[in-house]
């Protein structure tokens, strides 16, 4: 085996994978936003429901998560517009699957952050005449997240990486630059080396904020 | 200090109430009045309704029958025609009405000691920040913790929490205070500083009705007694003939004898 490791054709196409890599955070960050709302609101909701809703939200929540993400993406990109009249790009089709997803998984961590805030916090909002949109406000969601936030950064980096999907339908985000480079200049080792190192780099420093975030709550508690 | 013979209407009225959870019935058709500046306070074995009785007070839970008026008004329920409870915002409006303090404290972990008292002031009583902290402050002052306001619950003894618990409920004006076993979870050393600040409360004369196991402090700061038993009223009067050795209530006398036995 005489392969010698040549970056040089790397570095050359590294705004390939520099724009990949904007592009992989940008469609992470929107989903996460868009997730966070989903998680939020049904999460809310499932606590305070009667059982229908209940039973309507857990079907969402299984549904995503026992089916591959690349199914998902698969399924809303061709699947969906040849059944109904809408047309996407693939990176908002990947954006609103991805928001899908991760709303089905936070959904999942917020109403286990939401059922766990101690029944005495809300007993002492109700006490001094908070409403239950007060308390919500006030008591239950600060609570929640304090006691959220280590599985809420684990599930950030964990839909950072799964952005990585997005190349099955051709999103030039990190992993499909790798792939453009791998095709065109034939060095598969180096080119996902670096990808390797770039994605493990964010997702440290990911952590490494997440982290900072954590730390200032706890010190808060 | 006032009797219970007073004819001026009582402040709290509670009126055969009775409550069941499933097939246990908690409470047994309770009735109870306590006078504007009287310090009631209830007593009896656990299990015997006494923590519950003080949250239908403040319709923390609700009851089945019966009628739990404060100032007149009617607490849980809408006052004409069918029995209905009353809407959320409603019942947040009574409940600021009346102080509540628990057992385990139960302080917003995420504020300071004075942003759990100002919490209410501002979202409740409408005050602005700065009028909310002046309160706050003022009633640190008066629990002995002017300089913890800006401490976080987590960095606070368990009486110096139980003791902003307190302030947080009187901050906000209330009518009466309900206090559930406030000193049940704290070391036996730190008892004495939270029922100081409820002497003092007393000597000002706020209405309380308190569950408590401290017999001593209960026959000191206490105009009356109420004995419960089974979730029903089985004894009430005067400390010092509630406390009687040699009461005729046989169940009385049996707790007063094993809780003597257990605590000297």
């Amino acid at each position: 085996m005489g392969y010698a490791l040549n970056f040089n054709l790397i570095w050359r196409h590294f705004d390939k994978l520099w724009g990949g890599l904007l592009l992989s955070l940008e469609l992470a960050v929107i989903s996460i936003a868009i997730g966070i709302v989903i998680g939020l609101v049904l999460a809310v909701w499932y606590v305070s429901a009667g059982r229908i809703v209940r039973t309507i939200i857990a079907a969402y929540v299984e549904f995503i998560r026992n089916v591959p993400l690349i199914l998902l993406v698969y399924l809303v990109f061709y699947g969906l517009p040849t059944v109904v009249d809408i047309a996407y790009s693939a990176p908002t089709s990947f954006v609103v699957t991805l928001s899908l997803y991760s709303g089905a998984y936070l959904v999942e961590v917020f109403r286990s952050g939401l059922e766990a805030v101690p029944r005495g916090q809300l007993d002492a909002g109700k006490a001094i005449g908070l409403t239950p949109w007060q308390r919500l406000l006030n008591v239950r969601l600060p609570t929640m997240l304090r006691i959220t936030l280590p599985a809420l950064s684990n599930t950030f980096i964990s839909l950072f990486k799964d952005t990585s999907v997005a190349s099955v339908i051709s999103v030039p985000e990190l992993t499909y630059g790798a792939q453009w480079i791998n095709f065109n200049t034939f060095r598969i080792v180096e080119v996902y080396l670096v990808v390797t190192a770039m994605y493990l780099v964010t997702g440290y420093i990911m952590l490494f904020a997440l982290r900072l975030v954590e730390r200032r709550f706890r010190a808060a508690r | 200090m006032s009797t219970s013979s007073t004819t001026v209407p009582a402040l709290l009225d509670v009126t055969d109430v009775s409550k069941s959870f499933g097939t246990v019935q908690v409470l047994r058709s309770v009735s109870l009045q306590v006078a504007r500046g009287e310090v009631v306070t209830v007593i009896g074995p656990s299990g015997s309704g006494k923590t519950t009785l003080l949250r239908c007070v403040n319709f923390l839970e609700s009851y089945d029958s019966g009628s739990i008026r404060i100032d007149g008004k009617e607490v849980g329920f809408r006052e004409t025609g069918a029995r209905q409870r009353r809407s959320e915002r409603d019942l947040a409006a009574m409940r600021a009405e009346t102080g509540m303090v628990f057992q385990s404290f139960n302080l917003f972990p995420h504020l300071t000691a004075a942003g759990n008292i100002m919490l209410g002031l501002t979202k409740v009583r409408g005050k602005s920040r700065a009028e909310a902290r002046t309160i706050a402050e003022h009633w640190l002052g008066r629990v002995g913790l002017a300089h913890k306001a800006d401490s976080l619950p987590a960095e606070l003894s368990g009486g110096q929490q139980q003791r902003v618990g307190i302030a947080r409920a009187v901050a906000m004006g209330p009518k009466i205070l309900l206090l559930d076993e406030i000193t049940s979870a704290l070391d036996p050393e730190l008892v004495g500083e939270v029922l100081e600040v409820v002497r003092s409360l007393a000597e000002d004369g706020m209405t309380m009705v308190m569950v408590t196991h401290e017999m001593a402090f209960a026959r000191d700061a206490s105009s009356r007694i109420i004995f419960m038993a089974d979730g029903g009223v089985s004894a009430a009067g005067p400390p010092a003939e509630i406390l009687a050795a040699d009461t005729d209530n046989e169940r009385l006398r049996t707790f007063l004898a094993r809780f003597r036995a257990s605590h000297f």
